[in-house]
C-alpha cells in the first residue's frame, strides 16, 4: 500500500514523506479546523501548528488503532477546540454547539473568503439538518456516541444508524459533483 | 461473518471518526486486512469526509518549507539543550576524575615526604652522634696535647730496629705521676695473634721490666697509649709478642728502642 509505506517513512522522520502527506491532507485538515474556528486566518495558523505537532508526535501513531487520517483529524480538532476555548474566543463565542459548520456558508457569502462555497453547498445540498449536526459532532468535534446522543436527544443506538445514512447521502452528493 | 451486515451496521463510519475503543479499532483494522470490501468501504467513507472537509478549507497561505523551518528551529533548540547537558556531564566526570587522580597524587607525595622526613631524621641522629663523637675525640686530643705539653714530660724517641728499620715511636714520660704515653703511630699493624709489648729497660745490667701491652692497636685511631711506669727507666723498647704478652722480651722481635737521655 502506497499510503502505508508513506506513513512508515514519515514515522522514520523522512521529511519528503512528510511533505507528500502534507500535500495530501493539508486542505482537509485546514478545512476541519475552519469548521470549528470559522475564521480563515486563524484556521491557517492552527493548521501549521497541527502539522508541526503531527511531525513531533510521529512515533505515537499506530496503524492498528485507526486510519492515519483519523489520527491527524483527531489532532486537528483538539487543537481547534483548544483554540476556541482559549481566552481570545471566550468573549465573542455565543452558542458553539448550535453553530454548525454550514454556518460558514452564510458568513462567507458576506465576507471575502477563499473557501469553495459552491462546492460545499453541493456537498451538503439536500442534507437534512440532523445529518449536518451528527456529522459535525462525530467528525469535527470528536463527540462519543453517548455525548452525541445526549446532545441530539436521540437514543444511543440511533447515532450509528443515522450517521451511516447521512454519510451515504454525502457519498452520493460527492459522486454527483 | 456477514460482511454486508457488518458494513451496514455503521461501525465503519464511527471507525473513521475515531471515536471507537482501542479494542474495536484493532478488530476493524484486522477485518480490513481480511476483507477487501471492508477496506474499500472504509476508504470510501474516509473519502467523503476528506471531500467535505476540503470544501470547508480556506486554502493554504503558507508553504510546506515554512513548517519544516519551524520544526528545524525547534529541533535546533532541543538539540542545543541536549548537546549542552552531555558536555556538562563529560566536564563533570573529567573534573571528578582529575580530582581523584589529584588526591591520589597528593597522598603519594605525602607518603614520600613522610618517608623522606624519617630518613632525614635518622641522618640527623647519626650526624648528632658524629658531632658528639668528634667533640669527645677533640676533648681527648686536647687532653693529650695538654699532657704532652706538661713541663715535667720527657720525650724519648724510639728508633726502628733491625727487624723493621722504618718503624718509630715516641714515649712521653711524666716521672712525677709515673705515666708514659706511647705514640705508636709509626709502628706497622701487628699480625693476628700478636701484640706489641712495651718494656722499661735498665742498661747495666740489661734488665727489662714489662710496662704493659698496646691492646686494641688497630682500633685505636690516635695510636697513643697510656701506661704506668713506676720504674727508674734508662731506655724503652717495644717488641712484638704473642697475644697476652711475654714474661721476657723476645729480642728478635724488637721493633723500636730509645734511650732516655740523661738530664
Amino acid at each position: 500500500m502506497q499510503l502505508e509505506l508513506l506513513v512508515q517513512q514519515f514515522q522514520k522522520k523522512d521529511a519528503s514523506a512528510f511533505e507528500k502527506l502534507h500535500s495530501m491532507y493539508a486542505d482537509n485538515i485546514c478545512g476541519v479546523i475552519n469548521t470549528i474556528v470559522k475564521n480563515d486566518g486563524i484556521a491557517q495558523e492552527i493548521c501549521q501548528d497541527v502539522f508541526i505537532k503531527i511531525w513531533n508526535n510521529a512515533e505515537n501513531y499506530n496503524s492498528s488503532k485507526g486510519r492515519f487520517f483519523t489520527w491527524i483529524l483527531n489532532i486537528a480538532r483538539n487543537a481547534a477546540i483548544d483554540e476556541i476555548r482559549s481566552r481570545s474566543y471566550k468573549n465573542d463565542k455565543k452558542n458553539l454547539s448550535a453553530d454548525y459548520f454550514v454556518s460558514i456558508l452564510e458568513n462567507k457569502e458576506e465576507t471575502n473568503s477563499s473557501i469553495d462555497t459552491t462546492g460545499l453547498k453541493k456537498m451538503v445540498k439536500n442534507l437534512k439538518e440532523k445529518c449536518v449536526q451528527i456529522i459535525e459532532l462525530l467528525y469535527f468535534r470528536g463527540y462519543t456516541q453517548k455525548d452525541a446522543a445526549e446532545e441530539l436527544d436521540i437514543p444511543i443506538g440511533t447515532v450509528k444508524t443515522r450517521n451511516r445514512s447521512c454519510i451515504s447521502q454525502l457519498r452520493e452528493n460527492m459522486e454527483r459533483i | 461473518m456477514d460482511v454486508q451486515e457488518y458494513i451496514a451496521s455503521g461501525i465503519l463510519e464511527l471507525y473513521v471518526a475515531g471515536i471507537l475503543s482501542d479494542k474495536e479499532n484493532l478488530e476493524i483494522a484486522n477485518y480490513a486486512k481480511e476483507y477487501p470490501e471492508i477496506q474499500k468501504e472504509i476508504e470510501a467513507i474516509e473519502a467523503s469526509i476528506l471531500e467535505l472537509s476540503k470544501k470547508a478549507s480556506p486554502g493554504l497561505n503558507y508553504s510546506f518549507s515554512s513548517i519544516m523551518g519551524k520544526i528545524n528551529k525547534e529541533v535546533n533548540v532541543i538539540a542545543l539543550n541536549e548537546r549542552r547537558s552531555p558536555v556538562m556531564m563529560y566536564v563533570g566526570w573529567a573534573a571528578s576524575i582529575l580530582l581523584a587522580v589529584g588526591l591520589f597524587w597528593m597522598y603519594q607525595q605525602n607518603q614520600e615526604l613522610k618517608l623522606d622526613l624519617e630518613v632525614v631524621e635518622q641522618q640527623n641522629t647519626t650526624l648528632e652522634q658524629q658531632i658528639a663523637d668528634t667533640d669527645s675525640s677533640l676533648e681527648k686530643t686536647k687532653e693529650l696535647l695538654n699532657t704532652i705539653r706538661d713541663q715535667n714530660i720527657s720525650v724519648i724517641p724510639l728508633g726502628g730496629q733491625e727487624i723493621s728499620p722504618s718503624s718509630f715511636a715516641k714515649a712521653y714520660w711524666n716521672k712525677e705521676n709515673q705515666k708514659v704515653f706511647i705514640d705508636a703511630k709509626g709502628l706497622p699493624e701487628p699480625p693476628d695473634g700478636f701484640v706489641y709489648q712495651v718494656w722499661s729497660l735498665k742498661l747495666s745490667p740489661l734488665t727489662p721490666t714489662s710496662m704493659g701491652l698496646l691492646e686494641d692497636f688497630s682500633s685505636d685511631e690516635n695510636k697513643v697509649f697510656a701506661l704506668n711506669n713506676p720504674n727508674e727507666s734508662e731506655a724503652f723498647g717495644i717488641t712484638l709478642e704473642p697475644a697476652g704478652g711475654s714474661e721476657t722480651p723476645t729480642l728478635e722481635q724488637l721493633y723500636t728502642l730509645g734511650v732516655v737521655s740523661a738530664s
